[in-house]
């Protein structure tokens, strides 16, 4: 024992093992932030989430940290809301009607990106007995133009999407009202008038007690720091969520097919006779399972089998007669013949103290190297699963956002950053663990060391 | 194959040798049988557990008696001769019809028993019939199936293969000899990369080339519709198989190099490389003769290993390729349920594998000659 951790403080001497330990820390740091941050729960409600949860997100942005290379600067997501005392609220009494007022809010914004909006939204709110109220819009550009947008009652809620309005479109001759309404009237191809911009909205009010909250949504082309996908969620929950799924699985995987076939090779060769055939031929079969298509029929045929943990059950009982049986054995087989097991045996030792004290410990060189370097095929089978469609179904994974891209045509629309970033940290992961498991072989098997 | 098994001490005497070699063959004879009998009991222990799978241990039956119950009584209440009927008619009516649909597909019989027929079914190759998809040409035969998704599989994979596995062994040997080098160190440096698959290259090449760059296909094995002229067609499968063989190089390449570069350099420090480099042979003759020759085996296995993986084909770099071939078909067998396609392609698998597993024994003693069969 004392003589592996010597051998493993060699590892200093290996550049590639320190990079890979260290991006390990800061992926295993970056899991336990995500876990401290957004539960579990949390995570799936928000993955889940429809328009009430990520209503307020552009769809299909591209990250934020866009604008810093691009020369023309796209917008980010403007949420401005009356509730937050984002506008400017003036209430007249009616001079028809006691009871009737009139309410403005004024929405002021400074607007000074090169492209458009992608969508532009305003959502109403009123609180009345009978008769609700009835709203105008009325939008201000910097060059002092004043264009009337839409006219209509306010419902207990109301969603006004401009792009719908097809007065308005037809008022505007556009079909794109967040091009027409920022774009310069004087410049040839459609620019953006940078500015000051308002946008007034008059509600008339028939009842006293009528209230009214309106919040104006110019939704961006580029969002957060992750970017967003085809349901407005924003990807960084799921790239997040992403690191302790990926590294739990792998590590879970790796340790547990490598422990329970260490295990049996070790109780093979100890018991040898029929106990050692039995386990060669279950492992003979085995290797004619075919272990994908086997996982693959587990995820569909089984819909509660889809959960993540199912199919690392299922991962870890389909490889504990794996292939690894025969190295582990050819190794077992020559340490059940050093004289200090005969020894052992002499003194009395009981077949489990011989397993685990004396067996076991001398394949760990060998052990140990192979278990890590089993991490990223265990990362990256579950990427694979999602690619098929199998995925767990409620939590965000690497894998899924990958399949979510490539179902949406992610590659053919040039999004990709969807794309990219779930596949450059799968990449980081797995290279960091190769990378140390990779130096541990070279440290801890001999016969390597010079090569 | 007793030729392969004779013992290197060729010098005795004929008598000894005549006697040794009837030995021999006897010994060959033992355990050829013994080693057929093993495979073949893997084999159906391995096929039954695929049947007992791929039908969810009966619970497929459950889904198609759901089904069949459904059309049939979508079928009635269709029928305006038989609309009229009082219920109670057209109940029994409905269950006479599901009961001759289920008698047509045996499904009148217990899973356990179906399940041992459908084990002799597949193991003497009478895969019979698909039950949602069909090959091209419109067949429901699962073999035609399959041979058809044979050729566009074998052509990737084989190419794919043979192209990795030539490459390794090549640059391996050239790097064995530049030992030490910039070159070497790179590949040794760089071999961490083979731990993602190929499919994830694919994704990554996929972005480069047919997304920013828009040189090569998305995907697909020749574009639509087909070119009428052979070179022309030939081009386009080039083009398109062109990203995912690339795909499967990269994944492989670095850790295929590493692995038989290091394989190398063990062997060429043995104390008999050693003793013809001091005898002054060439280094094309050591590499030959000295560090090939004993290597051979361990070659020849990797190369064995290869066929077999050849057959199953890659079911996600074919996913993500959309390449028609044996693992997409098997992929959108197991999500249509198609248990005869599942249980077909298992059954070629485990034969090609079982096959290749017992050449190796005797194609082993052929090219070293210190293993003896049997011994």
């Amino acid at each position: 024992m004392k003589s592996l951790l010597r051998s493993l403080q060699q590892i200093r001497k290996y550049p590639s093992a320190i990079i890979g330990i260290v991006i390990i820390t800061a992926m295993v740091l970056l899991a336990l932030y995500t876990i401290a941050t957004i539960p579990y729960s949390e995570a799936i409600r928000l993955w889940r989430g429809g328009e009430d949860v990520w209503g307020e997100n552009p769809r299909l942005a591209g990250p934020a940290w866009y604008n810093l290379f691009l020369r023309q600067k796209q917008p980010t997501t403007l949420v401005l809301n009356s509730r937050d005392g984002a506008a400017t609220k003036t209430v007249a009494t009616s001079p028809t009607s006691s009871d009737a007022q009139d309410i403005t809010l004024l929405f002021t914004f400074d607007y000074a990106y090169d492209g458009f909006p992608q969508e532009l939204i305003v959502f109403l709110e009123a609180e009345y007995e009978q008769r609700p109220p009835h709203a105008s819009l009325f939008w201000r550009t910097p060059d002092d133009r004043e264009i009337r947008l839409g006219e209509f009652p306010v419902r207990r809620s109301e969603t006004y999407r401009l792009a719908l309005d097809s007065r308005l479109t037809r008022r505007l001759r556009s079909d794109r009202p967040e091009v027409a309404l920022f774009a310069d009237p004087d410049a040839d191809s459609p620019t953006p008038l940078k500015g000051t911009y308002e946008l007034e909205v008059h509600v008339h009010t028939f009842e006293a007690d009528t209230d009214v909250e309106a919040k104006w949504v110019a939704y961006g082309q580029l969002h957060g720091l992750a970017g967003t996908d085809h349901r407005r969620r924003d990807l960084m929950v799921a790239l997040m969520w992403g690191t302790p799924i990926a590294l739990s699985f792998g590590l879970l995987a790796a340790l547990g097919t490598t422990l329970t076939t260490m295990f049996i090779a070790a109780v093979g060769v100890w018991f040898g006779g029929w106990v050692d055939a039995i386990i060669q031929r279950i492992t003979e079969v085995n290797m004619i399972l075919p272990i994908l298509p086997i996982l693959i029929m587990v995820g569909t045929f089984y819909p509660q089998g889809r959960s993540i943990w199912v199919i690392l059950g299922a991962v870890i009982a389909l490889s504990i007669f794996g292939g690894a049986i025969k190295t582990f054995r050819a190794i077992f087989l020559q340490v059940k013949e050093a004289p200090y097991i005969e020894a052992a045996r002499a003194y009395g030792a009981s077949n489990s103290r011989i397993i685990t004290l004396y067996l076991i410990p001398r394949i760990l060189p060998v052990m140990i190297p192979s278990l890590v370097s089993g991490v990223p095929v265990y990362v990256f089978l579950e990427a694979s699963l999602a690619l098929l469609g199998l995925g767990d179904p409620v939590l965000p994974t690497w894998g899924k956002l990958i399949d979510n891209a490539r179902a949406q045509g992610a590659l053919h629309n040039g999004q990709y950053y969807w794309v990219l970033q779930p596949a450059v940290l799968l990449m980081v992961v797995g290279l960091a663990f190769a990378m140390v498991g990779f130096s541990l072989d070279r440290i801890l098997n001999p016969r390597l060391r010079g090569l | 194959m007793a030729e392969a098994t004779q013992t290197a001490d060729t010098t005795s005497p004929t008598k000894i040798m005549a006697a040794g070699y009837s030995r021999t063959v006897g010994r060959v004879a033992k355990y050829t049988l013994i080693r057929t009998v093993a495979l073949l009991a893997t084999v159906v222990v391995g096929i039954y557990l695929t049947i007992l799978v791929a039908n969810m241990g009966g619970h497929v039956d459950e889904i198609r008696r759901g089904q069949i119950r459904e059309r049939v009584a979508i079928g009635v209440s269709m029928n305006p001769d038989m609309r009229q009927l009082p219920t109670a008619e057209r109940t029994k009516m409905i269950n006479e019809m599901v009961r001759v649909e289920e008698q047509r597909l045996g499904l009148d019989q217990p899973f356990i028993i179906r399940s041992f027929r459908f084990l002799t079914d597949a193991l003497t190759l009478n895969l019979g019939r698909a039950q949602h998809i069909s090959s091209d040409s419109g067949s429901r035969t699962v073999r035609l199936i399959i041979l058809e998704r044979l050729s566009p599989t074998l052509l990737l994979m084989a190419t794919s293969n043979l192209l990795l596995f030539g490459l390794s062994v090549f640059f391996a040997l050239y790097l064995s000899r530049k030992y030490g080098s910039l070159m070497d160190r790179l590949v040794i440096a760089l071999s961490p990369l083979s731990s993602a698959p190929a499919w994830f290259y694919g994704i990554f090449l996929l972005l480069l080339f047919a997304a920013v760059l828009g040189w090569l296909p998305f995907g697909g094995m020749v574009k639509a519709p087909p070119p009428a002229s052979r070179v022309e067609y030939g081009v386009s499968v080039l083009r398109h198989l062109t990203l995912p063989v690339l795909a499967w190089l990269i994944s492989g390449i670095f850790s295929g190099v590493y692995g038989w570069r290091t394989f190398f350099l063990i062997f060429s420090s043995e104390d008999y490389v050693e003793m013809a480099k001091a005898k002054g042979l060439s280094s094309r003759e050591i590499e030959r003769s000295y560090i090939l020759r004993p290597t051979l085996p361990n070659i020849i296995t990797s190369f064995a290993l290869l066929l077999i993986g050849l057959w199953q084909g890659a079911i996600i770099l074919e996913t993500v390729f959309n390449w028609p071939g044996l693992g997409r078909l098997l992929y959108s067998a197991i999500q249509l349920y198609d248990t005869p396609v599942i249980v077909g392609s298992t059954v070629l698998y485990a034969y090609l594998l079982a096959l290749t597993v017992f050449l190796l024994d005797f194609i082993y003693a052929l090219v070293d000659p210190r293993v003896r069969v049997g011994s």
